[in-house]
């Protein structure tokens, strides 16, 4: 017991430093890990579908998806695995940590945009650096897919204005001959400033065990 | 006869006790005729043609007379741009009450005070209804635990600070304040130590801050209603009896939660009666803003025959209401509503602070310079101590923490106002009464004239982040819903039920049940991605209505990338005008959208443009493709607004128009044929078959599109405009 605990302690220094999360809750976190895996050493895309929670969500697959594209990784990979280990699952997590009261303002920066950046590979599924219309009226399609025939209409409605604006507040003045080939980091950038993604995009992380918790408010 | 002499002796009465009514010649003949009456009744007297008789509309005449000067200040006070950039509109409004209650005393008549019952009753309740109904809800629950912190325990600190301390002044030997006990200074404390939501409300909407602050200050001073009303009601009783026990204080602490749960309780109940009725009142739009009043006004009026809190009650109803009578309404109740709030909630505040200012020359004065000089600074001190000791703890549990900055704003624009005067004024008549009024009216003078004014300069100063434009972004939109089921399904996969579970949970429930019962027809189920889309859609319809370009040109929405040949279209940028979702600041209001020129001259200018372009394409050769379907908007007259799909066969060019109404089609072909567009139309080589008489221009954009968007549509779909139209 001991050897190996301070093995798996040794391991979760590295990887606080990786990561940005304390000791306490990468702990919690490589238990909720083991607990969807099975007690085995990766998670499958299945061990994920199989949450019942996450039933009713409209864009799971999405979810789901980023957890094995390699480009949330860091490591300049594309394309996606099959089975993710501790530490992969630890850096998809590490996306959604909140900003502190320490944190500088190049800091936030930074954090904004590396929040931004896990958005866009969300959605350009391609891996061609830009979102065509085809992805956004999916990713629309997948938000309204839960409403039935009239989303599914509606969406591409949506997509097409959503596209436009974009188009026309970051490309004011288009010549003639030009089209819009589909929303680049940049653009995407720009069209989601006012919403500041390093305050919004995040999730408590605890710094107690949930596993004992079946249902209980976040206390960090 | 008598009628007519008893009239006029009235009116002579009434001429008398009037110093400012002019006395005109007729109460003279009336007076003569009256005298011949008495004289010689056999003496038939002249028909009056014209008759003096005051009484009888006395009451309304005043009324109406001091509404109207207070509008007129108002409106001086924006004719003279100076003045009103450095001293905000309240201050000014002070001060116009403090000359005309000067001018009326100086006569000699008698002021008319800020009574308590007209307060409570009559301008209170829009100023609230307005704030409540316009509450940015997301802003509001996000903060809701900060904002819970500061009013409840920061007004309970506030409270027995100044009152232990006021105590402990009223002890020094040479202030002459010896009988002044401990339960009438915690009342006096309890009083005065409620941040005002009429005060701030005035303060904060000029200067523009950003939301964050804006709803901390504004919701804290909402909510410590029930504080306030607990207190005071404890205070008073306690200092009948005069002396407290255990028991009384638990009963305290449980009248507290009766009175704020209690208020929301009946809040939501009349809410959803509001929001039930208004399911039905699709045959008669024209009193649906009545409903939300009344309603409204009737929770408020409920809770207060309980001695709940009626401003919470009167938040919850608006709060609970407003999604579900936004569904059901029409378009022109909601501008109506929305416009008669803003007009009450400030003609409301105007009164408010003139009759402050009348009601300070008027009312008796008892000055203590001890008592007085000590709750100021008494005042400024707990607010600050409890601000910054409140913040201490918050910041333990917030994610996003409040700065320095932030919490230097937060206890500098802790105003008091007129609900501390009023709840002053309700005390039972005695020395220390007046001393308390003359006490209370301080602070709220040195808080409304001192604090008011430097706000706006300390803002510019320290560069606290202000407002943002709020653009009504259909892609911020679109994300903010991705990010909540995106965080919902995170915290599913991280095992933990944070908030965002449980607000979609919520979102679940309302979708499947409340909403069903509460919405009348389709939009029952309509999804919030969808009606926000078409609420912009709507106001971009109308924006260009009221600028003149359409229906000459229906709005396009989807004519984006894909194809070489594509140009966007420039007219539809104009979706990105911002003012869109308006916030509910009464300021705002007055920079209307639609009389903005700038944008105007823009639409004139992205019109000729997208002329130029239609006829630059026609000439050239087109070539063929599918279209998806494509979605626009047309007025039909000024009541409804249809949607329809126009989708191309996959085969051949022939596009069809597929409208629910009949009469839609009648504004197309009103759009007059412009020449250049139909010579170019000529000129195209294809000759397609057309199947039905359109305008030129709308056969011309739906070529433009069919050549752009390369994208295989679906199989031709022939919709009646069914997804999502708005029917008002």
């Amino acid at each position: 017991m001991g050897a190996s605990q301070t093995r798996s302690d040794h391991e979760h220094q590295h990887l606080t430093d990786k990561t940005g999360f304390s000791l306490e809750q990468i702990k919690n976190l490589h238990k909720r890990f083991q607990q969807l895996s099975g007690n085995e050493e990766t998670i499958s895309k299945e061990d994920l579908d199989r949450i019942p929670a996450l039933a009713n969500n409209p864009i799971k697959k999405q979810i789901i998806g980023a957890f094995f594209d390699k480009r949330n990784q860091h490591q300049d990979e594309v394309g996606s695995c099959d089975e993710i280990g501790f530490e992969q699952f630890l850096m998809v997590m590490s996306h959604f940590r909140p900003p502190t009261l320490k944190t500088t303002d190049e800091e936030k920066e930074a954090m904004r945009k590396e929040k931004l950046r896990f958005l866009f590979n969300m959605h350009d599924t391609d891996n061609d650096g830009t979102i065509t219309l085809e992805e956004y009226r999916k990713v629309v399609e997948e938000l309204l897919s839960k409403s039935g025939a009239i989303g599914q209409e509606a969406a591409k409605a949506i997509a097409d204005a959503a596209m436009l604006e974009v188009a026309s507040t970051n490309v004011p003045h288009m010549a003639p001959d030009d089209f819009y080939e589909g929303i680049t980091f940049e653009h995407f950038e720009q069209i989601l400033k006012g919403l500041e993604m390093e305050s919004r995009m995040h999730i408590r992380f605890l710094d107690v065990d949930t596993t004992t918790m079946r249902c209980g408010k976040s206390t960090s | 006869a008598s009628l007519f002499v008893s009239a006029a002796s009235a009116s002579r009465d009434a001429a008398a006790g009037k110093n400012n009514e002019t006395r005109g010649d007729p109460a003279v003949v009336t007076d003569e005729d009256s005298h011949h009456q008495s004289n010689s009744t056999a003496h038939k007297k002249a028909f009056p043609v014209l008759s003096f008789n005051y009484d009888h509309v006395r009451k309304p005449f005043e009324i109406s007379l001091w509404i109207l000067l207070a509008l007129l200040m108002k409106l001086g006070f924006h004719i003279i741009p100076r003045v009103s950039n450095v001293v905000p509109e309240s201050c000014l409004l002070i001060f116009v009450g403090l000359l005309v209650g000067g001018i009326i005393k100086a006569i000699g008549e008698e002021a008319p005070i800020l009574d308590s019952k007209l307060f409570f009753l009559y301008l209170l309740p829009p100023i609230i209804l307005d704030a409540g109904y316009f509450l940015p809800i997301r802003a509001f629950t996000e903060n809701l635990g900060t904002i819970l912190m500061f009013a409840v325990v920061g007004t309970l600190w506030n409270a027995f600070f100044v009152g232990g301390m006021m105590y402990a002044v009223c002890q020094i030997k040479g202030a002459n304040l010896g009988e002044v006990d401990l339960l009438s200074c915690l009342l006096f404390g309890s009083i005065i130590s409620a941040v005002d939501p009429v005060a701030v409300l005035a303060v904060f909407e000029e200067i523009h801050i950003n939301e964050l602050l804006h709803i901390l200050v504004f919701g804290e001073s909402l909510l410590n209603d029930a504080v306030t009303v607990v207190l005071y009601h404890l205070f008073e009783e306690f200092s009948h009896a005069g002396t407290v026990t255990v028991v009384d204080a638990l009963l305290g602490v449980v009248c507290f939660f009766v009175v704020s749960l209690g208020g929301i309780l009946v809040g939501a109940i009349y809410g959803l009666l509001g929001a039930f009725t208004s399911r039905f009142t699709s045959h008669t739009r024209v009193i649906e803003p009545l409903f939300v009043f009344l309603y409204s006004y009737m929770a408020y009026l409920s809770a207060e025959v309980f001695h709940l809190s009626g401003i919470m009650s009167l938040i919850a109803c608006g709060v609970m209401m407003r999604p579900y009578v936004e569904a059901n309404i029409s378009h022109k109740s909601y501008t109506t509503m929305k416009y008669f709030l803003k007009m009450w909630s400030s003609v409301s505040e105007t009164l408010i602070f003139i009759f402050l200012g009348v009601s300070t020359v008027a009312g008796p004065h008892a000055w203590n310079w001890t008592f007085v000089i000590f709750t100021v600074i008494l005042c400024l001190i707990s607010r600050v101590l409890g601000v910054v000791g409140l913040t201490f703890i918050i910041n333990k549990f917030r994610i996003v923490k409040l700065t320095k900055k932030d919490q230097f704003i937060v206890a500098y624009g802790g105003l008091r106002g007129a609900i501390a005067f009023s709840l002053g004024f309700l005390l039972t008549k005695s020395e220390m009464k007046h001393m308390f009024l003359t006490a209370i009216i301080t602070v709220i003078f040195f808080t409304v004239f001192v604090q008011g004014m430097t706000i706006r300069p300390l803002v510019e100063l320290l560069a606290v982040k202000k407002k943002k434009e709020n653009k009504g972004s259909i892609n911020e939109e679109i994300h903010t819903q991705f990010l909540d089921h995106l965080l919902t399904g995170i915290e599913c996969i991280c095992g933990h039920y944070g908030h965002h579970h449980w607000k979609d949970k919520l979102n679940r429930f309302n979708k499947a049940y409340v909403k069903r019962w509460l919405i009348a027809g389709e939009r029952s189920t309509e999804p919030q991605l969808i009606s926000f889309y078409n609420k912009m859609e709507m106001k971009q319809a109308m924006m260009m209505v009221e600028s003149g370009i359409a229906p000459k040109l229906p709005t396009v929405v989807s004519s984006v990338s894909m194809s070489r040949e594509e140009q966007p279209d420039d007219g539809v940028s104009c979706f990105t005008n911002k003012h869109f979702l308006r916030s509910y600041s009464r300021h705002d209001l007055l920079i209307d959208p639609f009389e903005d020129t700038l944008s105007e001259i823009r639409f004139r200018k992205q019109r000729v443009e997208m002329e130029r372009r239609m006829s630059h394409y026609l000439t050239v050769p087109a070539n063929r493709q599918e279209t998806p379907s494509v979605r626009k908007v047309c007025f039909e007259s000024e009541h409804q607004v249809y949607t329809y799909d126009d989708s191309e066969s996959p085969r051949g060019p022939t596009v069809q128009l597929n409208l629910s109404p009949p009469d839609a089609v009648s504004l197309l072909s009103e759009s007059p044929q412009r020449p250049n567009q139909s010579s170019s139309h000529r000129d195209k080589g294809d000759g397609e078959p057309r199947e039905r008489e359109r305008a030129p221009d709308e056969q011309d954009e739906q070529l433009k599109l069919s050549r752009c968007l390369s994208d295989p549509g679906p199989n031709k779909e022939e919709e009646d405009g069914g997804d999502g139209s708005f029917k008002s």
